[in-house]
């Protein structure tokens, strides 16, 4: 059987797709597994998405905990025999997976991008040497967890015919020694880079935080209306929000146009940027990295180009 | 307090080239160092110290080549290093059981230590593994970490949200970059540091289990075709065919 979790409903729903592809070709089912308050909608809608059984497991823990959740899936691993295990790729899921193999000793792989069977064994692959490679990894031994990041698969077309069943069953957890004291939402805007179609970003080329109008100036001519930035800009100065950060522990994004300005390129910024479909980079250094990944290259000062490029591109557009 | 950090020699990704004919990347003859994040894990262990005394010690997973890695931890301020051979073959489950092993036989800890995810391969997974292993707390991604005498509170960096945790001892927690800037060693600190003890534990003397559950099949290169058409001249002619050449690709509507 293939299990699938994720805290995330629509990564949940993404999962449920490869999922249920993997169950097929192993003649088993998929069930995905809801833990926390029982909610009957929720199990529908991912019934209606492809799940064949809904798990629901019932406890009064309010805030995520790995160690908890971790003890959860545990459970019912025991409970339904699951051969696969696949978690959406979060922050709280990575650490619910990579805790879970540590509990079951098994084996895992963490943000796989493909899945397959081979000689009947669980094959994945996943971006390793930040970008420069990806790693073919097989199982050889069950239970097999692996986590998927967002975007990866489309959810399956809603059926409602599809039917499915759904188990309710309480669970007492060994409770965790940590306490969660707060949780805050990052101050973030409307900014959702993973679904922009275009894409201005911008690096450590810029002098100051008020100079990244000049991005968001040539984003807006460009209908695109989103920036981005490389990690110094979001983790470092904090210009931008994190929402803002494209890059291996950023966003991936694929837009159809993506502009790097003033980024100088290191692989973990490609890693996150490169199935974008046009790369265009703007940068003083002809020697910089971001031209051996970029379609299209400007060589100058950004201060001079930004703003001419922003005309220009307002002229043709008409 | 005594504090473990769990470090990784890493090939120095940022020095890694791409053979252009297959794309695979060339791992030889690039240079190795301790991966980046985990130093930010040893600079929170020596401030910890710094605060309520105690002992710190590194352990690494790796060939005799890490031991230069090791010093530098040394330098840094760590008191003790134990290097543990690494197997031939080698999974997450391998060399989680092996820390787990050997941090068991150093027996006395509050805390254990490490980045967030190593350099080379960023998965993140040997430290929330190794919690569940040891069957203790785990605290990831922090980006802030108060320890108390009792207890640890720190600040975790979700993403989109950020979780202040706290857990009594003993506890495992996992550091972002941004945690803090790692000392660079003194000449002085360097010379100190080739008088402090790094044991040689060898894999089979820790666990006579050591199948790896996940195997490495290959190695695939990341092919990554683009144009490569760089404007160079005159700016505003520059930007003109720019605009002309995305007009033609068709993203300018």
């Amino acid at each position: 059987m293939v299990l699938v979790f994720s805290d995330n409903k629509n990564l949940s729903l993404e999962l449920l797709n490869k999922g249920s592809e993997l169950a097929k070709e192993l003649g088993k089912n998929v069930t995905a597994v809801i833990v926390g308050k029982s909610d009957d909608a929720l199990a529908k809608e991912y019934i209606s998405h492809g799940a064949d059984k809904v798990f629901i497991a019932e406890t009064d823990i309010d805030s995520f905990k790995a160690e908890e959740y971790a003890g959860i899936l545990e459970k019912v691993l025991k409970e339904t025999g699951a051969e696969i295990v696949l978690v959406g790729s979060n922050k709280n899921g990575k650490d619910l997976a990579s805790r879970l193999a540590g509990r079951l000793d098994a084996g895992c792989v963490i943000d796989c991008t493909n899945l397959y069977l081979k000689d009947k064994k669980l094959t994945v692959e996943r971006v390793v040497y930040s970008g420069n490679a990806i790693a073919v990894e097989q199982f050889n031994s069950k239970p097999n967890i692996v986590t998927i990041p967002s975007k990866v698969f489309d959810p399956l077309a809603k059926d409602d015919k599809h039917t499915g069943d759904i188990v309710k069953k309480k669970f007492d957890v060994e409770k965790s020694a940590s306490k969660v004291l707060k949780v805050q939402e990052m101050q973030t805007g409307d900014v959702n880079v993973e679904d922009a179609e275009i894409i201005v970003s911008c690096g450590r080329g810029f002098k100051s935080k008020d100079d990244i109008k000049l991005v968001s100036e040539l984003a807006e001519v460009l209908k695109g209306k989103t920036v981005g930035c490389s990690r110094p800009i979001a983790a470092d100065l904090k210009w931008l929000s994190e929402d803002h950060w494209i890059g291996l522990s950023g966003h991936k994004v694929k837009p159809k146009l993506y502009v790097a300005v003033g980024i100088s390129g290191q692989i973990q910024h490609i890693a996150g940027m490169r199935d974008s479909s046009i790369i265009v980079a703007i940068n003083k250094d002809p020697e910089a990295l971001i031209f051996k990944s970029a379609d299209y290259g400007i060589v100058g000062d950004l201060y001079e180009i930004l703003p001419k490029l922003t005309n220009m591109v307002k002229e043709k557009m008409g | 307090m005594n504090i473990i950090v769990c470090a990784k020699q890493v090939v120095d990704v940022s020095e890694m080239k791409v053979d252009p004919n297959t794309k695979k990347p060339i791992l030889q003859g690039v240079p190795q160092k301790i991966s980046d994040i985990d130093k930010n894990a040893i600079e929170e262990a020596i401030k910890i110290k710094d605060k309520h005394g105690g002992k710190i010690t590194v352990v690494t997973v790796g060939s005799s080549d890490a031991k230069e890695g090791i010093k530098e931890l040394l330098a840094m301020g760590a008191d003790e290093g134990v290097l543990i051979s690494s197997p031939d073959k080698c999974d997450y489950r391998v060399v989680s059981s092996l820390l787990a092993e050997a941090i068991k036989k150093i027996g006395e800890y509050d805390i254990v230590l490490c980045g967030e995810a190593s350099i080379d391969m960023f998965s993140g997974q040997v430290g929330p593994r190794l919690a569940g292993l040891l069957n203790m707390p785990q605290i990831t991604y922090a980006q802030n970490v108060n320890a108390e005498k009792d207890k640890t509170v720190a600040v975790r960096n979700m993403g989109d949200k950020s979780v202040t945790t706290e857990s009594s001892y003993p506890v495992l927690i996992t550091v972002t970059k941004e945690i803090n800037e790692p000392r660079l060693p003194s000449l002085m600190q360097i010379l100190g540091a080739a008088n402090k003890p790094i044991n040689e534990w060898s894999a089979d003397s820790l666990t006579k289990d050591l199948e790896p559950k996940v195997e490495t099949l290959e190695l695939k290169g990341i092919p990554m075709e683009r144009k490569n058409i760089v404007y160079k001249d005159d700016v505003d002619d520059s930007v003109k065919k720019l605009v002309d050449s995305l007009a033609k690709e068709g993203v300018l509507r």
